[in-house]
C-alpha cells in the first residue's frame, strides 16, 4: 500500500476559476463583492437601495443568483444598469464558472463595479469563491441574534455585515448589540453597518463603505493602465 | 439543500481521486483522505452519506473517505501560543490578550490517497475497469 499525498484543495477546480477571474477583475480595476444571507434577509433591497444611490452613468453591473424565476433581475432592472439573472436549476450556491459564463459577453473595461447577489443560503455559498475583493454577509432583525454562533463561516469569512431591517427593531425581539457581539466573537474587528432599506437609516455609512473599497480598488487600474 | 452542497464536495473529490489515479498505473484507490475545519460549513456525516451514494454500485465502491476534522486554531500575535480555540474565546490561553490570529479551521483539502497494486488475484477483474 502507497500514501500519495494530495495536498490541495478539494474544490481546487472552483478555485481555479475564481482566481483567474480575480487577476482579470484587478487588471480592469473592477471591485467584485459577493453578498450572501439567508433567503428573505433584504439582499434585493439592499442592491436596490445601492443601485438607486448610485449616478445614473456609473459602471456598474449585478448578477443575482436564484434556484428559480427572474424575479430578481426583473426587480433590479428598473435602475438602468445590466443585470443579469442566474438561475442555478436547483444547487444552492453559485460557482465561479457560473460567474465566468455569465460575464462572458460583458466587457471586464466598461465596469468599476460588480455586485453578486448569491443564492439565499447561510450555508453553502461561503465555500466558493467566486473571484470577489470581497464577501458581505446580510443578517436581518427578524432572525436570531445568535446566528453568527450558528453559521460561523460566512461571519468568518465575510468582511462587511450588514444588519437589516433595523426599522422593525421596535417590533421584534433582536438584541442588536448581542448580535454585533457575536459576530465579533467569530470574526473579531468585523465591519458592521446597521441599515434600513426602508428609511434609509445607515445608507449612507454603507455607501461611505462601499465608496472607500471603490477607492482602493482603482490604483491598481490606473497602474496597469499606464 | 445541505446535502446538495455536501454532494458537490464528494463528487470534487471522487474527480481529484480519478485525475490522480491516471499517476498511479497498475494500481487502485483504497483510501482517500479530506481535512474539513471547523469553519468550512461541511458537515462530516453529510460528506460520507454523499460520498458513499455517489461511488455505490460503482468501480470505486470498496474506496473508503478518511475525514479529518479540524478545529479552529490561533496563534498569538505577542507570545507565539498556538491553541484551539473553544466556545469562539479567542484569547491566547497563556497571556489573555485578544491580540490573535486565526491560522486554522476553514480547510476543506484533499490530503492523500492511498493505492494498492493490483496482485495476481484482482489483476483480472479490476485492472479491465
Amino acid at each position: 500500500m502507497d500514501r500519495v499525498p494530495l495536498e490541495r484543495k478539494v474544490l481546487s477546480e472552483n478555485d481555479r476559476i475564481a482566481a483567474e477571474l480575480r487577476a482579470r477583475f484587478q487588471e480592469h480595476g473592477v471591485l467584485c463583492l459577493n453578498f450572501i444571507s439567508s433567503p428573505g434577509s433584504g439582499k434585493t433591497s439592499l442592491l436596490e437601495c445601492t443601485l438607486e444611490n448610485l449616478p445614473r452613468h456609473d459602471r456598474v453591473a449585478v448578477l443575482t443568483g436564484d434556484i428559480q424565476t427572474e424575479n430578481d433581475a426583473n426587480r433590479l432592472k428598473r435602475f438602468h444598469f445590466p443585470v443579469k439573472q442566474i438561475t442555478t436549476g436547483g444547487t444552492c450556491h453559485l460557482d465561479a464558472r457560473m460567474i465566468e459564463r455569465h460575464l462572458a459577453d460583458w466587457k471586464l473595461e466598461d465596469l468599476d463595479l460588480l455586485l453578486i447577489e448569491n443564492v439565499g443560503n447561510l450555508v453553502c455559498p461561503s465555500s466558493y469563491d467566486l473571484g470577489e475583493a470581497a464577501k458581505i454577509v446580510v443578517l436581518s432583525v427578524t432572525e436570531g441574534e445568535d446566528k453568527p454562533l450558528k453559521y460561523p463561516s460566512i461571519f468568518f469569512k465575510s468582511d462587511l455585515l450588514v444588519l437589516s431591517k433595523i426599522d422593525l427593531l421596535p417590533y421584534v425581539p433582536f438584541d442588536i448589540d448581542a448580535a454585533v457581539e457575536n459576530a465579533r466573537k467569530v470574526h473579531p474587528g468585523m465591519e458592521i453597518v446597521k441599515m434600513s432599506c426602508l428609511t434609509g437609516k445607515g445608507l449612507h455609512e454603507w455607501m461611505m463603505w462601499l465608496g472607500e473599497r471603490r477607492n482602493a480598488c482603482k490604483p491598481l487600474a490606473q497602474n496597469t493602465a499606464s | 439543500m445541505g446535502n446538495m452542497h455536501e454532494l458537490g464536495i464528494a463528487n470534487s473529490v471522487l474527480e481529484a481521486v480519478r485525475t490522480e489515479m491516471g499517476l498511479h498505473p497498475g494500481t487502485y484507490p483504497c483510501k482517500v483522505g479530506v481535512r474539513i475545519g471547523e469553519m468550512a460549513a461541511v458537515d462530516p456525516e453529510s460528506l460520507r452519506f454523499c460520498f458513499e451514494a455517489i461511488v455505490r454500485e460503482t468501480d470505486l465502491e470498496s474506496l473508503e473517505l478518511g475525514i479529518e476534522f479540524c478545529p479552529r486554531r490561533h496563534r498569538c500575535l505577542l507570545c507565539g501560543n498556538e491553541f484551539i480555540v473553544r466556545d469562539y474565546d479567542s484569547r491566547c490561553p497563556q497571556c489573555a490578550t485578544l491580540d490573535t490570529t486565526c491560522i486554522g479551521g476553514d480547510e476543506l483539502e484533499l490530503a492523500y490517497l492511498e493505492v494498492e497494486e493490483y496482485g495476481p488475484s484482482t489483476a483480472g477483474t479490476k485492472s479491465t475497469q
